[in-house]
């Protein structure tokens, strides 16, 4: 059964959610921060912890965006097939969505048009869309606003198949190390590995959506995603850089089959404020 | 150990922090980030002046969200100060003596900051809804069409920072972090 939709809802639910995002952190991040606090063995690390809790208070309860880089509006959309959209391009709406949103929700308007000219657009916009087409007659708008003092720190590394998981998880702290005090921790790692060059990147993006208490699907990767994570915190690097146990939250790992000649692995860093949102229309 | 002091941040006040002594500052502080430095820097190429007094100034490195209606500023942290690193010894070599931001430096600041007696400051990144609470006055200096970019003057109340690079150059994201590392 065709179901028509108008692509302004799409705008409604963008809008709303660009300003959620940057106020509200999602249960899963706040939950992940509570305990990491609980547990860091550095003094100053259990102050700078602390702070970032009060810091989530005082956004929601006073409306201050909880981090002044609102980021770049990242948004994946799944379009169920059996969709008729009606009314402005589907790539219009969500941007008309992240301009009312930037604009009313008092968010920062961080981009710029063209990378070198480098004149700001001064709404947010455009948006970074990744579409998928869908079965079934709902849309899925997954939010992912994303700032960049820990996008910077993010790599890929086209690794060989002899490589292996020992080539994956040298990577994944390499990328961590190098990242250390810039990235915000305590941070929050996608990874992506497998596909091709841009999709090991999109497969770490996505994973940075997924709720950090939800462990892969799949066993080994779940058993890595774990033992990545001990690693990372065996680093040293703590919250704010300055020492401790807490340098990272989660490992979240999405996988996709590859070529017999490759094993790439993208790794996305967000810093603690990793903010998603998904809903569904 | 904490410390509270007051802007300007001289090089007598320098001298008496050390990497890892938590300060609280008060006091008039400048906000200036990417393209500010960019401009700035092009000034200075061009025998120009620069828009504020740079020397025993601040730079906060951060580029604010809007104000809501009858706020100073709205959310407030600080922006990776590795991105500076090609501007900061030339503003430390007029006088500038203390930057606040996050993230490492690279040798030639840390150099600067020795030659100047000079000190580099972490606030703590992603808690700009709690720093803003802090500043008490915004006003922008120059530059406006940059947006959030412009060069900012503020007036900031108990602004708590870390002292991540001493006179001395000791820094403590180097330090720290060996203390805890254990891979």
């Amino acid at each position: 059964m065709i179901r028509n939709v108008n692509t302004q809802i799409i705008a409604d639910a963008v809008k709303e959610m660009c300003i959620d995002t940057n106020y509200y952190l999602s249960e899963d991040m706040r939950e992940a921060m509570r305990k990491s606090a609980d547990g860091e063995k550095s003094e100053l690390g259990r102050k700078i912890l602390g702070q970032l809790l009060d810091n989530l208070k005082i956004a929601g309860e006073e409306m201050i965006p909880i981090c002044q880089d609102t980021g770049m509006a990242v948004i994946f959309l799944e379009i169920g097939q059996d969709i008729h959209l009606e009314g402005m391009a589907v790539e219009e709406a969500v941007n008309e969505g992240v301009r009312a949103g930037y604009r009313d929700g008092y968010l920062r308007k961080s981009v710029v048009g063209d990378p070198l000219l480098r004149d700001n657009t001064k709404d947010n916009t455009p948006a970074v869309v990744h579409y998928s087409i869908v079965p079934g007659n709902k849309i899925t708008i997954t939010m992912a606003p994303k700032g960049f003092g820990s996008e910077n720190m993010s790599r890929i590394f086209m690794l060989k198949p002899a490589d292996g998981v020992d080539g994956v998880k040298d990577a994944v702290l390499t990328a961590v190390r190098d990242a250390g005090p810039n990235a915000c921790p305590p941070m929050v790692i996608g990874v992506g590995i497998g596909g091709t060059f841009e999709k090991c990147a999109i497969l770490a993006k996505k994973a940075l959506a997924r709720p950090v208490n939800e462990r892969s699907e799949f066993s080994h990767i779940r058993q890595l995603e774990e033992e990545l994570l001990e690693s990372v915190n065996r680093l040293g690097i703590g919250p704010g850089g300055l020492g401790g146990t807490t340098t990272a939250l989660a490992v979240n790992i999405n996988t996709y089959p590859t070529h017999i000649a490759g094993l790439p692995v993208a790794v996305n860093i967000c810093c603690h404020v990793n903010r998603h949102m998904i809903r569904e229309l | 150990m904490e410390k509270y002091i007051t802007a300007p941040v001289t090089s007598e006040k320098t001298k008496e922090l050390q990497a890892g002594d938590y300060v609280y500052l008060s006091g008039t502080i400048y906000v200036a980030r990417d393209a500010a430095h960019k401009r700035m820097s092009e000034a200075l190429g061009r025998g120009e002046e620069l828009p504020f007094d740079i020397r025993d100034s601040t730079i906060y490195y951060m580029g604010p969200s809007p104000a809501r209606e009858g706020r100073p500023i709205g959310s407030a942290g600080p922006t990776t100060a590795t991105r500076m690193d090609k501007y900061a010894p030339a503003l430390l070599d007029l006088g500038q003596k203390a930057m606040i931001g996050k993230g490492k430096r690279s040798r030639d600041v840390k150099d600067a900051i020795v030659r100047n007696g000079a000190v580099y400051f972490a606030a703590v990144g992603g808690a700009g809804a709690l720093l803003s609470k802090c500043i008490v006055k915004s006003e922008i200096v120059c530059y406006e069409d940059l947006g959030t970019e412009a060069v900012r003057r503020l007036e900031v109340r108990d602004f708590p920072v870390i002292v991540v690079i001493d006179s001395g150059g000791r820094d403590l994201y180097e330090t720290a972090v060996r203390e805890y590392c254990l891979i």
